[in-house]
């Protein structure tokens, strides 16, 4: 079991030009932020590295927060050989909201990230599959989005019945 | 409701494409609407809607320890007998409903006897058969009936021989073993990879339990073990592995029922620790607990503000599908429906 103190000591000695930053709300642990053109390396590093061992994604999400014009991934991760958890974050800003694919590393990052791309919008750079996944393929816009407007029509039937 | 493109070399299955969100109800977006944590609880029901105390569970575990809120004892007993009551009552239903699509109609029909008793238990608790709005944050909508005790431990004591009867009746069927052993094989680095849980992780031999392995509510008081996967017919991890699971773990439910009826206080307001208000302070948390089909998960994200900011189901159905092409690459074509069958998904669930 590790704490999020001496993962964060790990990251920055075997990352040393990233600056990694532990972001702390009020309720809830610590979670780490990772710029995102690091995050599939830092990834793989927690996957691989014998003192950390995080073997699970369990969850991925897609956030938007319109006040700061960021979009943001939160990871979950876990060990089950050491018994940890983690947090991870990146923030990307709006307009240019592109995140390197976890799904080499963690298998089951496949469908998350597709959720996460049709309902705020974020693109995987490096996904082999990135298509739509909960919303029809050709729906527009991305409804988790704070700023959404639904479409008045989807293929000729009124979508406000 | 589930679409899946296959690609076929006679009746080899080359690969598997499943397309979903037919039954997308926009929960998530629900959940952001709403002007108050608890009024999330109704539709967190329809999501995995076979067994909805287990997704009402998750929901106020999660959104109790972001308020750092203690529960009553009381509460707390009711909450875990009536989650245990409805992993047997889902389980039957997937199990029956496997035996169905393998073409076994009988086991199907005396495994919804009982269900039917436990939906009755908790129509008398809570109302409704299906989709309870039973669970309230920080404690519970309304006081179980006088007699609920009795009920719960009759239920108990009829039902533990009919264990016995489904493993004559399904379990060691030589045509089910036929059908379900050394199918789907799902290693479990592989697995893991895909972030499986529950009793198809377990199928896998791997003893990994929420209940034990991240405890929440009042679980680790019991004691119950946690089955698994042998490879006692035929591979380790195969569709009748995951499939026996899920047999083996109804014993272990009753085992938590029976210690919480003897635990559990006769007195106490079950309404007493219910906020009139909750307003979320900022932060993001995410909770898992173990439903009957692995693990489900809220990632919760709050802002100072009394709705939610965010709120994602991290459903265990939705990540066992998206390991289907894995496990069924190369099985013949009629084996699909037993792997299908013995992940034991819910569509409302995978789709939300």
């Amino acid at each position: 079991m590790k704490s999020v103190e001496e993962i964060l000591e790990y990251l920055s000695e075997t990352f040393p030009e990233t600056e990694f930053e532990a972001l702390l709300g009020d309720v809830g642990p610590a979670r780490i932020k990772v710029p995102a053109p690091v995050i599939k390396d830092v990834a793989k590093f927690l996957r691989d590295d014998g003192r950390l061992l995080f073997n699970t994604l369990m969850c991925l999400s897609g956030l938007h927060y319109p006040k700061e014009e960021e979009m943001g991934v939160a990871y979950h991760i876990h060990s089950t050989k050491l018994g940890h958890s983690l947090a991870l974050n990146v923030r990307v800003p709006e307009e240019k909201a592109e995140v390197p694919t976890v799904e080499s590393i963690w298998k089951t990052a496949d469908w998350h990230e597709r959720e996460a791309y049709d309902m705020v919008g974020i693109t995987f750079t490096g996904h082999p599959d990135l298509r739509r996944i909960l919303c029809p393929y050709d729906w527009e816009g991305h409804p988790l989005r704070k700023d959404y407007e639904q479409q008045e029509f989807y293929r000729g039937v009124t979508t406000n019945e | 409701m589930l679409r899946l493109e296959l690609v076929l070399d006679g009746e080899i299955i080359k690969k598997v494409k499943p397309h979903i969100g037919y039954l997308h109800r926009c929960f998530e977006k629900y959940a952001e609407e709403m002007d108050d944590y608890a009024k999330v609880i109704p539709y967190t029901d329809r999501m995995d809607y076979v067994s909805a105390m287990n997704q009402e569970h998750g929901y106020v575990v999660a959104v109790e320890r972001m308020l750092e809120l203690e529960v009553p004892e009381r509460v707390e007993h009711i909450r875990v007998i009536v989650a245990e009551m409805q992993r047997i009552a889902s389980h039957l239903l997937g199990i029956g409903a496997f035996g169905l699509d393998l073409g076994a109609f009988t086991p199907f029909l005396y495994l919804f006897t009982e269900r039917e008793k436990i939906l009755d238990i908790f129509e008398k608790v809570s109302g409704a058969r299906l989709l309870y709005n039973y669970m309230a944050v920080g404690g519970l909508m309304r006081d179980v009936h006088p007699e609920f005790k009795e009920d719960v431990a009759d239920f108990v004591k009829t039902f533990r021989p009919k264990i016995k009867e489904l493993d004559n009746l399904l379990s060691y069927n030589k045509i089910f073993i036929n059908r379900t052993a050394n199918i789907g094989v799902l290693p479990v680095e592989v697995a893991l990879n895909y972030a499986a849980s529950g009793p198809v992780l377990r199928g896998s031999g791997l003893k990994w339990d929420l209940r034990k392995d991240d405890p929440y509510s009042i679980y680790d008081r019991f004691e119950f073990d946690i089955p698994v996967g042998s490879g006692e017919v035929g591979t380790l991890g195969d569709c009748w592995d995951r499939y026996i699971v899920r047999v083996r773990e109804m014993e272990q439910s009753l085992r938590i029922i029976e210690q919480a009826l003897e635990s559990m206080p006769d007195e106490g307001d079950v309404m007493e620790a219910i906020p009139k208000r909750i307003r979320m302070k900022e932060g993001e948390i995410y909770v898992r607990t173990e439903s009957p089909r692995g693990e489900l998960g809220y990632f919760i994200a709050g802002d100072n503000s009394a709705s939610p900011f965010r709120v994602k189901a991290r459903a265990p159905s939705f990540v066992h599908l998206s390991m289907l092409p894995a496990i069924s690459r190369g099985s013949l074509i009629a084996d699909m429906v037993a792997i299908i069958g013995s992940i034991d998904i819910v569509l409302g669930e995978v789709d939300r």
